[in-house]
């Protein structure tokens, strides 16, 4: 097989403020395959959505890529002149954002947005961008897509926006979607539709889909691979089963015992100590240090990403080779 | 922070009740503007809109005990949450206090009843004064209310935020210098400072990371056991109100479907709703899974469906749940169901 669809290797994105370098993205590294779900996970400020956004280009100043590659089917996405990346973005590669209005225009109607969008890329009629945006929202499951076309954004319910951006996200048929949190803001019944399209789309049109969210829970039921990211590392990848069943890191390990359904009704939920460090402010060597059961003096180095199963990587020097989460 | 691991203690079924809903409502009604009535009595077709975001709700919570109120956007489960706490009045209905009427206390009286309930929201930002320091926010309540003396204030508020989990030294800062962990536990420092016995959490935990999810919710399981604390917990995730609750509510476009222990809700749900609610929960267990999806959308409060509001999203609607409003009834010891399908079978 050739160069897998999009391969992210060594990504470092920084912000270069006043008060210091913010290291959003540093040294992350992860492959996505055709057709395949790739889980990336973190909480807040541990880079996963500046991750999203450099693979679009999308990275505006304070911050830019400072180092690493963003391989898109051999093609080195981050030092591509911006015009080159404007032909493939939203063609070949596409974003669906946590909040829809992000990418719907709220004064515009759905289908000047649609055809707009068709007609950037592809050169065909108005009447033909209309019927492709027309069948684009049938496929995300929107009921009588002819007279939805003619609504405003605000005409439509939470949900129902976010299957228009997936709409737009899929106009091209691209082969890389960078979905970032689409369905936090959704309710539970709405998700799950959401997510049986995400899946449908995958193993249809064969793209590869980057998956970010905070939730395991979900990345547990969609994605094939998960990387989990702390302060701008992925401190953990491999395959779902691996790293949900048998985690390699104590960052994992906590984050999985922080969900409820994982623990004893009414027993305390096992907690990881202590809060996010600041970006700005990050201890050397591992960044989890502080927070760690097992932390010792050697953690004061920063720790390789080393292989320690087949498959499942993970930064740190004393992983819990042993155990098997409970 | 040293963890007793004790389970709660078991809720002595007949506890006596803290806070009883009876045949409760609220509507919200937009009247029409000048233009509005003119051109309806010219003939347009023109109505006042009514939202009824709780429609009719009967609910007992029990001294002692944690509910958990679940269900999605625009059902109805913080307006319920406000009139329990009794910052909202409901349009129908009896909300009794101890076993009295709200409506019946005089001044003292309503203004303890208020007092002994407090709430936590879910935006720990936008309920903290951002011109207020810590210490006063936690300490203007009891002072007001003359729970501490002005000289004794300072002890007092840093006991208050050494049981939310928060340093006392940090009392002169302002909200905005904290993280969303450290502001939820000002929230609830700031509850608890006036001694209630019962706290309304609206999607307390929703807005945190999961880590700092866990630290919230563990606290609030350790401040029940230490001050025997009643809580009606409000939250759309139910996962975590499995984890923290003794009985379980669901509720659907302002109407309760469906309440019961929550092992046995979890276990054996009996409503259609409760059933779909739970399939399309993700949980880590469940790998690669397909995702189905309960058809179709929640329909707006605005115009509901007639009779059962599920009934067009129901796999099992006949022709009587689109006439008749389906009774809460009892299918078995504590678990009462809102459903046609248990009189047909």
């Amino acid at each position: 097989m050739s160069a897998p669809t999009l391969e992210v290797r060594n990504l470092k994105t920084h912000f270069f403020t006043r008060a210091g370098v913010v290291k959003a993205v540093d040294d992350v590294s992860f492959t996505v395959e055709s057709g395949k779900v790739l889980g990336l996970v973190g909480e807040s400020g541990s880079g996963k959505t500046v991750t999203g956004f450099s693979i679009l280009g999308l990275v505006d100043a304070p911050g830019r890529i400072a180092g690493g590659q963003i391989l898109f089917k051999g093609r080195d996405l981050a030092t591509l002149p911006e015009a080159e990346m404007r032909g493939l973005r939203g063609n070949r590669i596409a974003m669906i954002f946590q909040d829809p209005m992000m990418t719907l225009n709220p004064v515009l109607r759905i289908d000047t947005q649609m055809i707009e969008t068709v007609q950037a890329h592809a050169k065909v009629s108005r009447e033909e961008a209309r019927q492709r945006s027309r069948d684009a929202l049938g496929q995300v499951g929107i009921p009588s897509p002819d007279e939805r076309l003619k609504a405003y954004p605000h005409q439509f319910s939470g949900g129902m926006r976010q299957r228009v951006a997936i709409a737009i996200a899929l106009l091209h048929k691209p082969d890389v979607i960078v979905a970032d949190e689409p369905t936090t803001a959704l309710d539970v019944t709405i998700q799950g539709q959401i997510l049986a399209e995400a899946q449908k789309l995958c193993a249809q049109f064969g793209t590869a889909l980057v998956w970010i969210t905070h939730d395991l829970s979900v990345v547990a039921g969609l994605a094939d691979d998960i990387a989990v990211m702390y302060a701008g590392k992925v401190v953990e990848s491999g395959p779902v089963t691996q790293v949900l069943d048998a985690p390699l890191h104590p960052y994992t390990l906590g984050l999985i015992g922080s969900v409820p359904s994982r623990n004893k009704r009414g027993e305390p939920l096992r907690q990881i100590p202590g809060m996010t460090p600041s970006l700005l402010n990050l201890p050397a060597g591992c960044a989890f240090r502080s927070r760690c059961p097992r932390a010792e003096p050697g953690c004061a180095e920063p720790p390789p990403m080393a292989e320690y199963r087949p498959g499942q990587h993970a930064r740190c020097i004393h992983p819990h080779q042993e155990a098997v989460a409970a | 922070m040293s963890q007793t691991l004790t389970a709660p203690p078991a809720v002595a079924t007949l506890a006596e009740p803290i806070i009883e809903l009876r045949g409760v409502s609220k509507r919200f009604s937009k009247t029409l503007d000048f233009a509005g009535r003119i051109a309806q009595r010219l003939g347009a077709k023109l109505r006042d809109e009514v939202v009824h975001a709780v429609d009719g709700v009967d609910l007992t919570i029990r001294k002692g005990e944690v509910v958990g109120l679940v269900g999605e956007s625009g059902c109805g489960k913080s307006t319920l949450g406000r009139m329990v706490a009794g910052i909202m009045p409901p349009s129908d209905g009896t909300i009794l206090w101890r076993g009295r009427d709200l409506r019946s206390l005089n001044a003292a009286e309503a203004r303890n009843a208020k007092l002994r309930t407090q709430m936590i929201f879910q935006d720990p930002y936008a309920s903290l004064n951002p011109r207020l320091k810590v210490q006063e926010i936690v300490g203007e309540a009891p002072l007001f209310h003359g729970m501490a003396r002005r000289n004794e204030i300072e002890i007092y508020v840093d006991e208050q935020l050494r049981r939310a989990g928060l340093d006392p030294a940090l009392k002169r800062r302002y909200p905005h210098q904290f993280s969303g962990g450290q502001r939820q536990r000002i929230g609830i420092a700031r509850a608890l400072a006036v001694q209630p016995e019962f706290l309304v959490c609206d999607e307390a935990v929703a807005a945190l990371d999961v880590s700092i999810q866990a630290q919230i919710l563990n606290l609030f399981m350790k401040l029940r056991r230490e001050l025997d604390l009643t809580y009606l917990f409000i939250s759309h995730d139910l996962g975590v109100v499995e984890h923290l609750s003794d009985r379980v509510v669901i509720m659907y476009l302002g109407r309760v479907v469906e309440e019961a222990p929550a092992e046995e809700v979890f276990r054996h749900p009996n409503h259609p709703y409760t059933k779909a609610l739970l399939a399309e929960v993700p949980r880590i267990e469940a790998r690669k899974r397909a995702f189905a999806g309960v058809k179709g959308e929640i329909p707006s409060p605005l115009n509901p469906p007639s009779g059962c509001h599920f009934h067009p999203r129901c796999p099992f609607a006949f022709d009587r749940c689109r006439i008749e409003r389906p009774a809460l009834k009892q299918i078995a010891p504590g678990h009462r169901s809102a459903c046609h399908l248990n009189d047909a079978a």
